[in-house]
């Protein structure tokens, strides 16, 4: 296990222990205010002090990482979900009008950022935690698409692929008993990243008001309201823009540090002293 | 070695002349939130455009002074028949156009008879409703013909949707307004300023400035760093009042804090359940803490009202009492209207800081007494679809910014849907009565009515809060009307 795999792990692992602590306990209610006790500094019964409302930071940086943790991974379950089976039949059709459908249909998703999907699924129903889910889980589904296709296309032309159809195995079957098995680590590591990620673009999209709506906390809402108290209260800036960056950071430490463990190839580079910069 | 010393010596002096005349600024730069659709006041409601217009660019026959009162504009002065129906105007000698064209009683003929025409785009067309006739008596005199006598008829024609325009240049006005006022119009940047010049040839005492510039920012973090960078000398009506401590302490700069007519309300669906229901709504308004919001959402500027009614009106009765911050008591009026357990909410609130921020804090009261508010932020185009228009909602927050606005309780088709026939009369009869006295009764009636039938929640009057540059002089307090008047703004020695 390389230092990076333990940092990016135990760091990210903290975020989520906090993320699920919060769902038992906070040392305070993040929905009840107290204006009175607004930008109080960080004293024993706030650690990391209030913010405007008087609400403690600590407890909304607690369930503002569930929030992110949450929105995040079910973005990445919908784009596994979307994205594989797609990539495994653009892989077994290869070279066929399907083939072609389903990529390009790729393309045009991929051509929309996740931004702008949110504000066109918004506009529609309206702002809320699901609706960011929805957007970004259908970022995630053309890049788990591709990232399939590229990782199936070789296995197709190995032996025991052949065999297997050989023995009269239909291209369903083989795409799930032969070459899936073959894509966990690809898979892995991928939804790794694709996880920080989402932090990132839950962060964003509360960011600009289109995420979870108050008085659900979240990371993005708090830099957003922040932005014009920077000044005087600058903690209330620092304190959710380090948490997304460090969240982000570790993700995508554990994402190489992964990568490392699991795929021979990338160790040997590893190794070799070959520093790999994250997607 | 001499000569370097004097000319080290000259070079300093250079500097410290420069120096001096910056100090001596004859123009200034005023940033505004909002910038116009167009430039044409008597055409649209856009507040903005009178904010850079009035006074500055146009002038009607009578205007707003900075503390409301209504002064002498173009017409020198004026007699009232003693039956109040024919008011006759003398107008101001030498009174040219921006465009060298003289101002004289056909012109005023010519603005009241477009504002009230029927086929007028005016915003206020009400002001001008009980006009019968307009008719020049020579070149500078105007009879003005009322079909009932008017109270408030120089009241009326202050507004800046009556300023006096002219046949010349009326076809481009909405993008080369052509006024007679202090500053004619120079440029309009689209997205970014309109500057204005000084007018040579203004007819009363010339302003000031030389030039003057207003620019828009919308963003409030980028007003803070406009604001703080000197880029301009004075934000009117400043939209982050989280920074205004910190403008306060700093000596570079004066924040002025004055009144302007905006109720901001807590407005219920009146026809929906369970708001329908007046135990509900009054339960709604003994649950909200109006002190915290004033503090939270507004750090403090604002004042509580009970009402929907400017608190600096002459007509205001303090209603606050009737609704106080009673928590418990708002539990009893829900479990009697059989809302023990509480009930979800929809809370639909504008961009504004004042609907967002006190739209959480009223979240968390009414969370206090086992109402779930379930907040949703919306751009002003979805507000006014769903909630303006929609009547889709059942709380949002906004403040109603226009003077004298209590009648909108007597449009029951008005999006909080209030249906009170009793209330239509009064407001019937309060049009009628131009007898101060009994209008002032009347109008105090018509504040209790809508308070005690806990209408909306009401929360505070928002304040008009500027930052200025310590050095400029003249900028007005208040907002009587929406104007930014520079002609009497100056720089201090």
């Amino acid at each position: 296990m390389s230092a990076r795999l333990l940092i990016g792990l135990g760091l990210s692992g903290l975020f989520a222990a906090a993320g699920l602590a919060s769902l038992l306990w906070t040392p305070h209610d993040v929905t009840s205010l107290n204006i009175a006790a607004k930008f109080a500094p960080s004293s024993a019964d706030h650690l990391l002090g209030t913010d405007h409302f008087g609400r403690d930071i600590l407890s909304m940086i607690m369930v503002g990482a569930r929030t992110s943790i949450a929105v995040a991974l079910l973005a990445v379950g919908i784009g596994m979900l979307g994205g594989v089976p797609l990539g495994l039949l653009a892989a077994a059709t290869r070279g066929s009008l399907l083939d072609d459908v389903v990529m390009r249909f790729n393309d045009l998703v991929f051509a929309f950022p996740a931004l702008l999907i949110a504000i066109m699924i918004t506009a529609i129903v309206g702002p809320s935690a699901v609706n960011s889910i929805v957007a970004i889980g259908i970022f995630n589904i053309p890049v788990f698409a591709r990232l399939v296709r590229a990782g199936a296309l070789p296995l197709w032309t190995l032996d025991f692929v052949l065999s297997a159809r050989v023995s009269g195995k239909g291209a369903a079957r083989i795409s799930v008993q032969h070459i899936l098995p073959n894509l966990t680590n690809l898979l892995i590591v991928q939804g790794t990243i694709q996880f920080s990620l989402g932090i990132l673009a839950e962060a964003g999209l509360s960011f600009v008001g289109l995420g979870a709506q108050p008085p659900t906390a979240s990371w993005g809402r708090m830099l957003a309201e922040s932005q014009t108290m920077i000044a005087f209260a600058p903690h209330l800036a620092l304190i959710p823009g380090l948490a997304i960056l460090l969240t982000v950071l570790c993700l995508n430490l554990a994402g190489e540090g992964l990568r490392d463990t699991l795929d021979p190839k990338s160790q040997k580079g590893a190794q070799q002293g070959a520093g790999r910069a994250a997607p | 070695m001499q000569s370097l010393f004097a000319a080290t010596v000259v070079a300093l002096f250079t500097v410290a002349s420069t120096v001096a005349a910056q100090a001596q600024r004859a123009d200034a730069i005023i940033g505004l939130q909002l910038e116009p659709p167009h430039l044409d006041p008597t055409s649209a409601a856009a507040g903005a455009i009178d904010q850079v217009l009035y006074a500055n660019v146009f002038e009607g026959l009578t205007r707003f002074g900075p503390d409301g009162s209504v002064q002498p504009g173009l017409a020198a002065s004026w007699t009232i028949s003693d039956d109040g129906l024919s008011y006759t105007f003398q107008l101001r000698e030498g009174v040219t156009f921006h465009d060298g064209t003289t101002f004289e009683a056909s012109d005023v003929v010519f603005s009241l008879d477009r504002a009230r025409a029927e086929d007028s785009t005016n915003a206020q067309k009400a002001l001008f409703a009980g006009i019968v006739g307009v008719e020049a008596l020579g070149d500078s005199s105007v009879r003005i013909d009322l079909a009932a006598p008017q109270g408030n008829f120089l009241f009326n024609l202050a507004w800046g949707d009556a300023v006096m325009v002219a046949p010349e240049s009326i076809g481009d006005i909405k993008n080369l307004p052509i006024g007679t006022g202090a500053f004619r119009f120079e440029q309009w940047r689209r997205g970014d300023q309109i500057s204005l010049s000084r007018n040579a040839d203004y007819w009363g005492e010339a302003a000031s400035l030389e030039a003057a510039t207003f620019k828009f920012i919308s963003e409030p973090t980028a007003a803070y760093a406009a604001m703080l960078a000197g880029d301009i000398d004075a934000f009117y009506s400043y939209p982050a009042p989280e920074n205004l401590a910190q403008f306060e302490r700093d000596p570079r700069f004066t924040v002025l804090s004055g009144n302007t007519e905006g109720e901001t309300i807590l407005a219920m669906n009146n026809q929906q359940a369970p708001f329908d229901d007046i135990r509900v709504r009054k339960a709604v308004s003994h649950a909200i803490d109006r002190q915290a919001i004033i503090d939270g959402a507004m750090f403090g500027y604002g004042t509580p009202i009970g009402s929907h009614f400017a608190p600096h009106n002459p007509d205001y009765v303090d209603l606050t009492a009737n609704a106080a911050f009673d928590p418990a008591l708002a539990r009893d009026l829900l479990a009697q209207a059989g809302y023990a357990e509480g009930f979800s909410i929809t809370l639909k609130l504008p961009p504004p800081s004042y609907a967002r921020r006190g739209g959480e804090i009223i979240a968390a009261q009414l969370r206090e007494v086992g109402i779930e508010a379930e907040i949703s932020f919306l751009e002003w185009a979805q507000w006014l679809e769903q909630v303006f228009r929609g009547y889709d909602y059942g709380l949002t927050i906004v403040s109603h910014t226009e003077p004298m606005d209590i009648n909108i309780y007597a449009r029951p088709d008005y999006y909080f849907q209030y249906d009170n026939p009793d209330f239509q009369a009064l407001i019937e009869t309060l049009a009628v009565e131009s007898d101060p006295a009994a209008r002032s009764a009347l109008l105090a009636q018509a504040q209790t009515t809508i308070a005690e039938d806990f209408v909306n929640g009401y929360l505070f009057q928002l304040a008009l809060t500027s930052v200025v540059d310590a050095k400029l002089q003249g900028i007005w307090k208040d907002a009587p009307t929406q104007a930014v008047d520079l002609t009497g703004v100056r720089w201090a020695d």
